[in-house]
């Protein structure tokens, strides 16, 4: 993700990873206290650190320490993922293990922002079509699943489905412009006359 | 037909717009703590570029904070270095910052409206979900990341997609007992916790008129756990009285202007909205969760409800939050055994709150297996309540009686739960982990449900044990 790399996200292609549930909460994708940090490195380590001890706990094995998902680079996900705090911690913390871009059912709406501005995609099904597709990859987790943000489908197995990403955040993917800051700053001008339309800043 | 105050107040702020339809808006409240901002002032520093309107930023020091009166350097070496960094980025930048040793410090959203930098017609951001809580006073307020935090500190601006809005109406009169919290709560379980995704709620009706700023902030606090990025309430009279003479809010003619302004940016009569919703505040009851999300609760005198009895898509989510919380289905809510009582936080650690909570508690003993904490949202809370005496109420009862932080909401700071204990908590979230032991339980309810809960060791309906001829 460094900076120099060419920043245009139009397709993301890779083997996936399905996580089962709705309301998916940031808090249970990086614990709070691994915010105890003044940087993001290292984060990966500790994605759904309680969740995948309570799995091993009860002899289970959780999405993210199953070897048949290893290397993953698209996350497959329910309804309302990443709702709750808006910690980036959480999509750095994907990001960083190597998701390059979630399919779901819905997402929260700081996340979707949040890994938007990260160059990370996150991009509907209905339901059913998620529920398929999961299905389609715990069959076969060798399945290459594509992304194609430009034309907002999905692909695997041969199989297509009708996917959707909010319009702004598709140009900013494709354009290469999710990192919003040289936007925002390009005409200060504009935004020191807004400023000075406001009331409140000058004192009233 | 006239606009909404979203529509107005986005306007104003509206930059421009950009290639990607987004409007580029102009942030007029910039709020800034220790744990989402390190990162973002080091991105600033990588690209080059510094603070564009550090007169609009302000900061503090909350998640991380012991509430024991540690002394620095804190006892956890990552906690006194991520203080150290915010210190060091507020001077290097030209950020005022509300440090610890400051009588103005305390959570960011009781700070904000405490010191009168909050004000009706506003845009606010802040690195933290809960920042909707400003919209009680009009404001348009919501929680961001830290990337987008670099972007407010280098441009003072976001890049947004436009909110809908929901009108949520509040109608009849409150019963005794049922505060601001179980209003929220009863809103959350009915419109869902991702009801709100793509709105704004705009909270009004009777009930809501007659909140204080303190419920209307509570209200507003939790709209991010119905899925709305940010909530609001019309100014009005109560919220210019709330106002005035607080310290960054303007006095003499000047205050009279800006009342007259901020007036004229509420919601018309007249105003359309993208969705209508009507709540019976009567009915409400006092409201206590049962699972892993701010949407699965039920009034006190409810049970726990049974898989059967709900939508095929929400039994899965059901047993797996009765498996984490150990509850039985179908029993009642009432009578569920407490280890813990936590008031405080953003959502419920204003004055008002504890004096709620010490009405329930005066001349009572937190039962003996119960260990009880009250952390007052803020310093100034924190002196206000000792002026009232209500620390010696909280401590006789056998509560600790803390400095200011976020503390046990999400466990930052050495308050945490140990094992599988049980919370009955005045905070905002009751997710799988969230207080701090990866096995911890939560039961979110208002600070008086809290006290109640505190003194009997378990779940009880507060109604029944509120002095009786008082009113709030």
């Amino acid at each position: 993700m460094s900076v120099q790399d060419d920043p245009r996200v139009r397709r993301v292609e890779g083997r996936a990873l399905p996580l089962a549930g709705g309301d998916i909460d940031t808090d249970r994708i990086m614990p709070a206290r691994f915010l105890k940090a003044v940087s993001f490195d290292g984060l990966e380590v500790h994605l759904f650190e309680d969740d995948r001890r309570a799995a091993a706990s009860a002899s289970l094995v959780h999405p993210f320490d199953d070897p048949r998902f290893a290397g993953a680079g698209v996350l497959v996900v329910g309804r309302n993922f990443g709702c709750g705090s808006s910690r980036e911690h959480a999509p750095q913390g994907l990001a960083r293990w190597g998701i390059r871009a979630i399919v779901g059912a819905s997402f929260a709406e700081i996340f979707f922002s949040n890994a938007t501005a990260l160059g990370v995609p996150c991009v509907t099904l209905t339901g059913d079509d998620a529920a398929v597709l999961t299905e389609l990859i715990e069959r076969d987790p060798s399945i290459a699943v594509v992304v194609d943000v430009a034309a907002q489908m999905v692909t695997a197995a041969g199989r297509a489905w009708t996917g959707a990403i909010a319009a702004s955040a598709r140009e900013a993917l494709l354009t290469g412009t999710w990192e919003a800051t040289v936007l925002l700053t390009a005409d200060f001008d504009q935004v020191r006359a807004t400023a000075a339309r406001l009331p409140y800043v000058g004192g009233f | 037909m006239s606009d909404t105050l979203l529509k107005k107040v986005w306007d104003l702020h509206a930059v421009r717009r950009l290639a990607s339809g987004q409007t580029q808006l102009f942030i007029g409240l910039h709020l800034v703590h220790e744990v989402t901002s390190p990162q973002a002032f080091d991105m600033l520093r990588l690209r080059g570029r510094g603070v564009a309107f550090p007169d609009r930023t302000w900061a503090t020091v909350d998640h991380i904070v012991p509430t024991d009166g540690q002394p620095r350097p804190f006892l956890d070496a990552m906690a006194e270095q991520m203080l150290a960094s915010l210190e060091r980025n507020c001077r290097e930048f030209g950020i005022p910052l509300f440090d610890l040793d400051s009588a103005d410090q305390g959570i960011v959203h009781v700070i904000g409206p405490e010191l009168g930098l909050t004000q009706p017609g506003l845009t606010i951001a802040c690195g933290d979900s809960h920042t909707s809580t400003h919209g009680a006073f009009g404001a348009i307020a919501f929680g961001i990341g830290t990337s987008q935090v670099r972007d407010v500190l280098a441009s003072q601006c976001l890049a947004m997609e436009p909110l809908k809005v929901r009108r949520i109406s509040v109608d009849g009169a409150l019963g005794g007992g049922v505060y601001a919290k179980d209003v929220i709560l009863a809103i959350i379980r009915r419109l869902g916790v991702n009801g709100g995704v793509g709105f704004a709620y705009e909270y009004g009706g009777p009930a809501v008129d007659r909140m204080t700023m303190d419920e209307r902030m509570t209200l507003c606090n939790m709209s991010i756990e119905g899925g709305a990025r940010a909530g609001y309430v019309n100014p009005d009279a109560t919220t210019f009285a709330y106002l005035k003479g607080r310290r960054h809010v303007p006095s003499g003619a000047a205050f009279d202007r800006a009342c007259a302004w901020w007036a004229s940016l509420a919601s018309g009569p007249d105003a359309s909205y993208d969705d209508r919703v009507v709540v019976d505040g009567s009915g409400i009851r006092p409201m206590v969760t049962w699972g892993i999300n701010p949407g699965q609760s039920v009034g006190v005198d409810e049970r726990v409800p049974l898989p059967d009895a709900q939508p095929l898509e929400a039994r899965q989510g059901l047993a797996e939050a009765l498996a984490y919380m150990g509850l039985e289905a179908g029993h009642p809510i009432a009578g569920t055994r407490v280890d813990v009582a936590f008031i405080g936080s953003c959502t419920n650690g204003r004055l008002s709150d504890l004096r709620e909570a010490a009405r329930v508690v005066r001349g009572k003993r937190v039962a003996s297996h119960v260990r009880a904490l009250v952390v007052p949202g803020s310093q100034r809370v924190r002196v206000a309540a000792e002026q009232e005496g209500l620390h010696d109420v909280f401590r006789e009862a056998g509560f600790d009686w803390r400095g200011a932080g976020c503390s046990m909401c999400l466990a930052m700071n050495p308050d945490r739960l140990n094992g599988r204990e049980i919370c009955a908590s005045s905070s905002n979230r009751n997710f799988k982990g969230r207080q701090g032991s990866p096995s911890g339980r939560t039961l979110l309810m208002s600070p008086a449900m809290v006290a109640a809960a505190a003194v009997a060791g378990e779940v009880i309906d507060v109604r029944h044990v509120l002095p009786a001829g008082e009113s709030r």
